[in-house]
C-alpha cells in the first residue's frame, strides 16, 4: 500500500511536534517521497543520528519488501 | 557463521563496503545506483554486497546498523550513511575529508567535477 503525504507528515509530526516538515512527491506517483525535516532537537546530532530518529518516527513503514514506504529521500537539519 | 558475524567480518576486512540492491556493475535500485555511481566516478575501490542475493544479509545489515534502508556505506568498519547522507557529503566535500582521514584513495578531481555539475 502506498502512503499519502499527510500520513507521512502525521507520523513525523507526532515525534517532532515543532518541526518544519516539507513532504514532496518526487515522481508524482504517490510512491516516491522526499521529506525535509528541520527541528531544534537535531542540534548536536550527526546526520546518521538525525535520520535514525526520523526513521524511528515512521515506525517500521520503511521496513522490507512489504513496507508501505518504498522510497523516502530524507534531508534533516537543525534550524539555522 | 551468523549474518551479524558475516557482516562484521566483511566491513572490518574491507576498507570500503557498499551494501546495495544489485551490483556495482548492475544496480537494481535508483538509490543504490546513485551511491555506487559516485564511488565509481571518484575511483574509489569498494566491495559491493548485493542484498537481493541473500535474505539474511538483507535483514541482517538493517539490524547491524539500526538503519532501515539500503544502500548502506561502510568505511573502515564504520557506518557512514545511506544515499541521502552520501549525496550531501559528496556535495559538501565531507566525503573527501572522510576518505582522507581514513586513508582511502579517491580522485579529488572527479569529486570536484561532481560538485561543479551539481553546484
Amino acid at each position: 500500500m502506498a502512503m499519502e503525504a499527510q500520513e507521512i507528515e502525521g507520523l513525523i509530526r507526532a515525534a517532532f511536534p515543532d518541526a518544519k516538515i516539507i513532504i514532496t512527491d518526487t515522481a508524482g506517483d504517490g510512491n516516491h517521497w522526499a521529506a525535509e525535516v528541520v527541528d531544534e532537537s537535531f542540534r548536536g546530532m550527526n546526520r546518521v543520528q538525525q535520520q535514525r530518529a526520523v526513521y524511528a518516527s515512521l515506525k517500521g513503514k520503511m521496513d522490507g519488501p512489504s513496507g508501505d514506504l518504498h522510497a523516502l529521500a530524507l534531508t534533516t537539519k537543525a534550524p539555522d | 557463521m551468523s549474518a551479524q558475524d558475516t557482516i562484521k567480518e566483511t566491513v572490518t576486512s574491507n576498507d570500503v563496503v557498499l551494501y546495495m540492491k544489485g551490483t556495482k556493475e548492475m544496480p537494481q535500485c535508483g538509490f543504490s545506483s546513485r551511491v555506487a555511481g559516485v564511488l565509481n566516478f571518484m575511483g574509489v575501490e569498494f566491495t559491493d554486497v548485493n542484498v537481493l542475493a541473500d535474505a539474511d544479509i538483507r535483514q541482517g545489515i538493517k539490524d547491524y546498523s539500526d538503519w532501515p534502508t539500503i544502500p548502506q556505506l561502510y568505511v573502515k568498519g564504520e557506518f557512514v550513511g545511506g544515499s541521502d547522507i552520501i549525496t550531501e557529503m559528496t556535495l559538501s566535500g565531507e566525503l573527501d575529508t572522510l576518505f582522507e582521514d581514513k586513508g582511502v584513495a579517491y580522485s579529488k578531481e572527479a569529486a570536484d567535477k561532481i560538485r561543479e555539475a551539481n553546484g
